[in-house]
């Protein structure tokens, strides 16, 4: 296939094969794809799904880790096997048959044991991004998860049992950057107008053709002279507002209805700052950077921004520049629009070249943040998010979250006993050294079951968990269906995509599904 | 080497054991299996990014007689997610590409492809499957196929026959979001009970494109609609997206405009995105609603389980986020109600046809496309306009600027409307506001 040549708008040929994703991460997001070297541990077929749609959409490599051979059970759930390699290494048939979906992705294999792995070459999981396992021991499990808290690598634990599965992602820390919420909060800041902003509504004319950015503002004045300087707030306020604007409007003037329209939300949060970004402003991190931090550019600009709102700003974020369309002629909504654009660009101008002070008083280099990222921040300062996880381990050890399990059995949330017997499943193999209901289904129910109610006993719950529950997962005697794994898998490889790109927000961070009833949890265990 | 049934092992603890929560008419059985091998018939419609997901799990959960309908060929843009093809394979038939691979892939499955239209078959075709799952991105098509299911139901006596019954499993994504839903025909919503869920198709008034455009959206839109009819770059074509030249050309008198205006930068990607009405897609949402739909099959298929009830959105934009909910049938549906859907007139002497027709492309219960209308006049059958066919649309197109009241329409008239909506002719009911005729 020929390619454009560079200087030509057209698309290169990778940026059409990525055109449809691209269009919602963008290029930049896409760099953090390619650049990203992810590793699966068992190569079942949860953990093939998992790769298989990451592999689609370009990420950098990846490394599949298992020591077991193809059987023919594999020729039954996973479609990364073939039946001429029964009896051959599964890590090299998966990693072939995977890597053949997408041939601008590396891929590699290592035909072994998770345990021994773990027992002899444990740093080999230091130059992963992201590692993704499925269907390991309680005790690994822990393993694992002790050994990547200490390396700071997010772990993606999914399961696929019979009808249901879950998700763990456990991560130190995670910062969301680009949330894409289905409704930005738009930031106009006509109550509290910068300067020229100011200005420009103060000489514009209002008629029937000014955006409604003007109409709103020119009986905003008027309002705020009966009001002490207040933007209409209550309910109550709003509805007057909008009568004032409604008695103004000449017959069907749109920009007007659109300005009444507006009422309910312009006001609401335009440049305030959000929780989250003053939980981001107060968490120790921003306050003492550290120059080891694996997210320093994140802190050096939150840091670096909340020094421009509080010392230059009057507590308001960074612009946001962006103006919805709105009926208007087009001059008076560019004239508009090309104001908000430039505050816009002058506070990131301004947050970067204290960026870069801040880098130089802790000795780093300027590259380390381009004054593109710190439009980008500024763009999104509103929905900037910094998220502390847990560990899988301490679900095991001095648990702190049993109320939350407990709170959910007791209010009868069926994905909360599946998550208590879950639990109990993976400690009958501990106990016993094989899967309930793998051969019988009725002696092994009662030998769950007491397992259950011992774990339950651990946590100081009261409530029982259903026998129905204790069967249905015992019946399924470690079944894999695929249908469930594709969607265990499919879901799980978009949280390792938020997780690379910093955009969307990822689970946090227990989710639970069942294909019995279609319904799906989220916890924060 | 030969491959046992211990290869379905892990299916078998589902189909041959009792579980807490399975349906009441489920019996654990070798035989649950056997059927999905050697009697069950399904047929999945689209082959794209939805379908090849779909028939991978299907061959997967132990069908082994799968058909699949898909007109389309395979693009570069396709290989981000639709997994079954690759790049030699740019030109080929989807549906035949992903039955190659599949059968392939998984000894014993046999997929049967139709490199066509899912107009170009009839209802002894559709009626030979047990079920039948759609991964579509037109609405158009969708419709159509609910008409179809709809059509092949008998009624005993006003009792339905459960065997006409064909299940219809349909799944839709955009982005990071999508749902996935069991339509029984006749007995729980159809498609065109709930089509008020499609969101309407963004587009902007022609006076903004015209006289004010103020977005690099309403440049393209110029060209597209207004300046590509009046120059015709290169001769009497229609704009095609898919032609780098025809997209360049927009491209360039996009950017033009929008110079001419000091619009922003109107990029390639926005151009094209524009003309040809892209919908951004990515695997994971695909595979998700793909899964879910698979693992609806196999729960009327096998009967382990209930049916979703029958409506689920997901979306992982924020978390992981699912809702699952009963969708009501409507009494007065288009498509799945024997009620004829009335339409109000205001004033039947000054509405029009063309008001009429206009009314049912555009009004949401309708989304009509290129509605040709019959009714009985003065006791005879007579077709009032017709679109589709140039000799009668030359006969009939005197009749749009014709008030209903001048073409001898009255209150409570029965009109019947075909369109490409559905394969059934649908009858609706005039109703007039008051009864003030007036008399010649």
């Amino acid at each position: 296939m020929s390619s454009p040549s560079p200087k030509s708008p057209e698309l290169s040929d990778h940026s059409k094969k990525y055109d449809r994703q691209i269009r919602l991460w963008g290029e930049h997001g896409q760099k953090s794809l390619e650049r990203a070297n992810i590793c699966l541990i068992n190569a079942t077929a949860v953990g093939c799904e998992v790769i298989k749609n990451l592999i689609l959409p370009g990420i950098g490599s990846f490394t599949i880790i298992d020591g077991n051979i193809v059987t023919e059970e594999d020729l039954g759930t996973n479609f990364y096997v073939e039946k001429e390699a029964i009896g051959a290494s599964k890590s090299e048939c998966c990693m072939r048959l995977l890597q053949e979906l997408n041939p601008d992705v590396n891929g590699d294999y290592l035909d072994e044991s998770i345990d021994s792995l773990l027992e002899t070459r444990s740093e080999f999981f230091q130059s992963f991004d992201v590692v993704i396992a499925s269907n390991i021991k309680e005790a690994t499990l822990k393993n694992l998860s002790n050994l990547l808290w200490d390396y700071n690598i997010p772990l993606v634990y999914c399961r696929s049992l019979g009808f249901v599965g879950s998700i763990r992602l456990q991560f130190r820390e995670h910062c969301v950057v680009e949330p894409h919420p289905d409704n930005k909060p738009l930031d106009l800041r006509i109550e509290n107008p910068f300067t020229t902003l100011k200005e420009h509504l103060a000489v514009s004319e209002v008629n029937g053709k000014s955006p409604w950015v003007h109409v709103i503002h020119k009986h905003l004045v008027e309002w705020k002279k009966d009001h002490e300087g207040n933007p209409p707030k209550t309910y109550k306020e709003k509805n007057q507002f909008k009568e004032m604007i409604r008695i103004a409007m000449k017959s069907d003037e749109e920009n007007h209805e659109e300005a009444i329209k507006a009422v309910n939300t312009v006001f609401e949060s335009a440049g305030k700052i959000s929780s989250n970004l003053s939980a981001i402003f107060n968490d120790e991190a921003c306050q003492k950077l550290n120059t080891k931090d694996k997210n320093l550019q994140f802190w050096v600009i939150a840091k670096s921004m909340q020094d421009f709102i509080k010392t230059e700003n009057n507590d308001l974020l960074p612009l946001q520049g962006v103006v919805p369309d709105m009926t208007a002629d087009t001059d008076s909504y560019i004239k508009l629009q090309s104001i908000y654009r430039q505050k816009a660009m002058q506070d990131a101008e301004n947050v970067y070249q204290r960026c870069l002070n801040t880098l130089l008083n802790i000795g780093m280099k300027n590259e380390i943040i381009s004054e593109n990222t710190v439009r980008l921040y500024c763009r999104e300062a509103s929905g900037l998010r910094f998220i502390r996880g847990t560990k899988i381990q301490s679900e095991y050890s001095d648990w702190d979250k049993s109320t939350t399990l407990a709170e959910g059995l007791e209010c009868q949330q069926p994905l909360m006993e599946l998550y208590a017997v879950l639990r109990a499943y993976d400690h009958f193999y501990t106990e016993f050294g094989y899967i309930p209901g793998e051969s019988y289904v009725e002696p092994d129910t009662p030998k769950l079951k007491g397992l259950v109610t011992k774990l339950l006993q651990d946590w100081n719950i009261r409530h029982p968990v259903s026998d129905d529950m204790v069967y249905e997962i015992c019946h399924y005697g470690g079944a894999e269906i695929h249908s469930i794994s594709a969607f265990i898998g499919a879901s799980a490889a978009q949280e390792v995509i938020k997780l690379l790109t910093q955009q969307y927000v990822p689970i946090d961070n227990t989710f639970l599904y069942s294909g019995i009833t279609t319904e799906t949890a989220t916890y924060k265990f | 080497m030969e491959i046992s049934q211990k290869r379905w092992s892990n299916l078998s603890k589902i189909l041959e054991r009792n579980g807490a929560f399975c349906h009441g008419d489920f019996t654990p059985s070798k035989d649950n299996l056997e059927f999905l091998q050697t009697t069950a018939k399904i047929l999945v419609i689209g082959a794209g990014g939805l379908g090849c997901d779909i028939l991978k799990d299907l061959g997967l959960m132990g069908f082994c007689d799968i058909h699949v309908i898909d007109m389309d060929t395979i693009e570069l843009s396709n290989l981000n997610r639709q997994f079954l093809f690759r790049r030699n394979d740019i030109g080929s038939s989807k549906a035949e590409v992903a039955a190659a691979f599949i059968n392939n892939r998984i000894p014993g499955c046999k997929v049967t492809p139709h490199f066509c239209k899912i107009q170009d078959f009839d209802q002894s075709f559709y009626r030979q499957f047990h079920i039948i799952v759609c991964g579509l991105d037109s609405i158009v098509a969708r419709r159509w196929m609910n008409g179809m299911i709809l059509s092949l139901l008998n009624y005993d006596d006003g009792q339905l026959d459960p065997s006409t019954l064909i299940p219809m499993i349909d799944g839709g994504t955009e982005g990071f979001k999508g749902n996935a839903r069991v339509i029984l025909p006749g007995m729980t919503a159809c498609i065109d009970c709930t089509l008020d869920l499609f969101p309407p198709q963004v587009t902007y008034p022609l006076c903004t494109i015209a006289n004010t455009p103020r977005l690099p959206e309403h440049c393209i839109e110029f060209v597209k609609i207004i300046q590509w009819p009046k120059e015709l770059p290169f001769g009497e074509v229609t704009l095609d997206g898919d032609d780098p030249q025809h997209v360049m050309w927009v491209y360039e008198k996009a950017q033009e405009r929008a110079r001419q205006y000091n619009i922003a930068e109107v990029s390639y990607r926005l151009v094209q995105g524009v003309i040809k009405n892209i919908i951004p897609a990515v695997a994971s949402t695909n595979a998700v609603i793909a899964a879910a739909c698979v693992t609806e099959v196999f729960k009327i298929a096998t009967q382990c389980y209930n049916p979703m009830n029958n409506y689920m959105v997901f979306s992982d934009l924020e978390g992981i986020y699912s809702y699952t909910y009963e969708a009501e049938k409507k009494d007065d549906c288009l498509a799945c109600s024997s009620i004829p859907k009335e339409v109000a007139v205001e004033d039947p002497n000054t509405m029009t046809l063309e008001d009429l027709i206009k009314y049912l492309c555009e009004n949401h219960e309708f989304q009509m496309k290129n509605p040709g209308i019959t009714g009985c006049v003065e006791g005879k059958q007579k077709t009032l306009y017709m679109s589709t066919v140039k000799s009668i649309e030359e006969k009939t197109r005197s009749n749009l600027t014709l008030s209903l009241g001048e073409l001898g329409l009255k209150d409570g008239q029965e009109l019947f409307v075909s369109d490409c909506t559905s394969p059934n002719t649908v009858t609706l009911k005039l109703k007039y506001k008051g009864n003030e005729i007036e008399m010649e």
